[in-house]
């Protein structure tokens, strides 16, 4: 149990560290880098409290794939220069409006824990469930049969997403020399061979 | 203290939701760093799920998990081509500078 209390409270306090890290951070780059390492520390935490199918997703999907994704967006951008200069330059009314929406959104977050606590006998909160087949094993169990359409409407929008990004971010640039198939294959004598009579001392005129 | 509960979870829910919204008014000149902020709220609601399914030995939380994980990385991918669309476009992506809808 203190094993167990004393690498909670490290990934967690890593992982609120970095989240701070990410918001305050001057530099985009540092803000991807502690982004992925919030990622990280929340998927050891997962892995910890029993869901290891999630926790290893998150390391793969979201450190490997997203931060990455922001990571590339982030130097082929050049923003990286761009300085978030939020408490120097002019007085903005954003950030007091801003403290209190999430100063308020905290305490009612808050506050619901609080009386959550207060239930004991709603839940019983300290139950981990012993089976002995495997994480992975129940959430396919689960999943494969009764969420078998969550599960394909999740594979749509990862197939729509992935179509809206390649039709916004496509173009066609003029000045390309490709290959055309279509064109190779349709050639026929007539258009490309030319007979021509040689008359001597004279030579053939090519490339004209 | 010591007994790690689900009240520790969420509590840890709560603590990154409220830094990814405060991330969200802050940074009012980058909007990678709102689309960062956008992920750590989703990443505090994972938590809780996962808290909430663990703590109650229900598998379900964890499939309702991986589907903001899923709605997640397409947003991800949808906002920043978007993002790239933008800067090719204008040369910018101050926040300041968006304002072709202001009218």
């Amino acid at each position: 149990m203190l094993t167990h209390t004393l690498f909670f409270y490290f990934f967690s306090i890593i992982a609120i560290f970095s989240s701070l890290m990410v918001i305050t951070s001057r530099n985009t780059v540092n803000s991807v880098f502690f982004l992925i390492l919030d990622f990280i520390s929340v998927g050891c935490l997962f892995i910890m409290v029993g869901a290891e199918f999630l926790g290893m997703i998150i390391l793969i999907v979201y450190v490997g794939a997203v931060a990455v994704l922001f990571l590339f967006v982030v130097m082929m951008l050049n923003v990286a220069e761009q300085k978030q200069s939020w408490f120097i330059g002019k007085k903005s009314t954003h950030i007091p409006t801003g403290l209190i929406v999430s100063v308020l959104i905290f305490l009612e977050l808050l506050v619901v824990v609080g009386g959550w606590k207060q239930k004991d006998n709603l839940m019983n909160s300290s139950t981990l469930e012993i089976s002995n087949i495997s994480n992975t094993h129940q959430l396919g169990l689960v999943m494969y049969t009764d969420y078998i359409l969550y599960f394909q409407i999740a594979g749509v929008i990862l197939l729509l997403s992935m179509i809206g990004a390649i039709l916004l971010t496509f173009r066609k640039r003029s000045g390309v020399k490709k290959q055309n198939y279509f064109k190779q294959i349709s050639r026929d004598p007539e258009s490309s061979v030319q007979l021509l009579k040689v008359e001597s001392n004279k030579g053939v005129k090519i490339d004209d | 203290m010591i007994e790690i509960g689900l009240g520790h979870y969420l509590s840890l829910g709560a603590i990154i939701f409220f830094l990814g919204v405060m991330g969200i008014f802050l940074n009012r000149k980058n909007v990678i760093v709102i689309l960062m902020s956008i992920e750590l709220i989703l990443l505090s609601v994972n938590i809780n799920l996962i808290s909430f399914s663990i703590f109650s030995g229900d598998i379900v939380g964890q499939i309702f998990t991986m589907l903001i994980l899923t709605v997640a990385a397409a947003e991800a991918a949808i906002g920043l081509a978007i993002i790239v669309v933008y800067y090719r476009n204008r040369g910018s992506i101050r926040v300041e500078d968006i304002h072709g809808m202001k009218g």
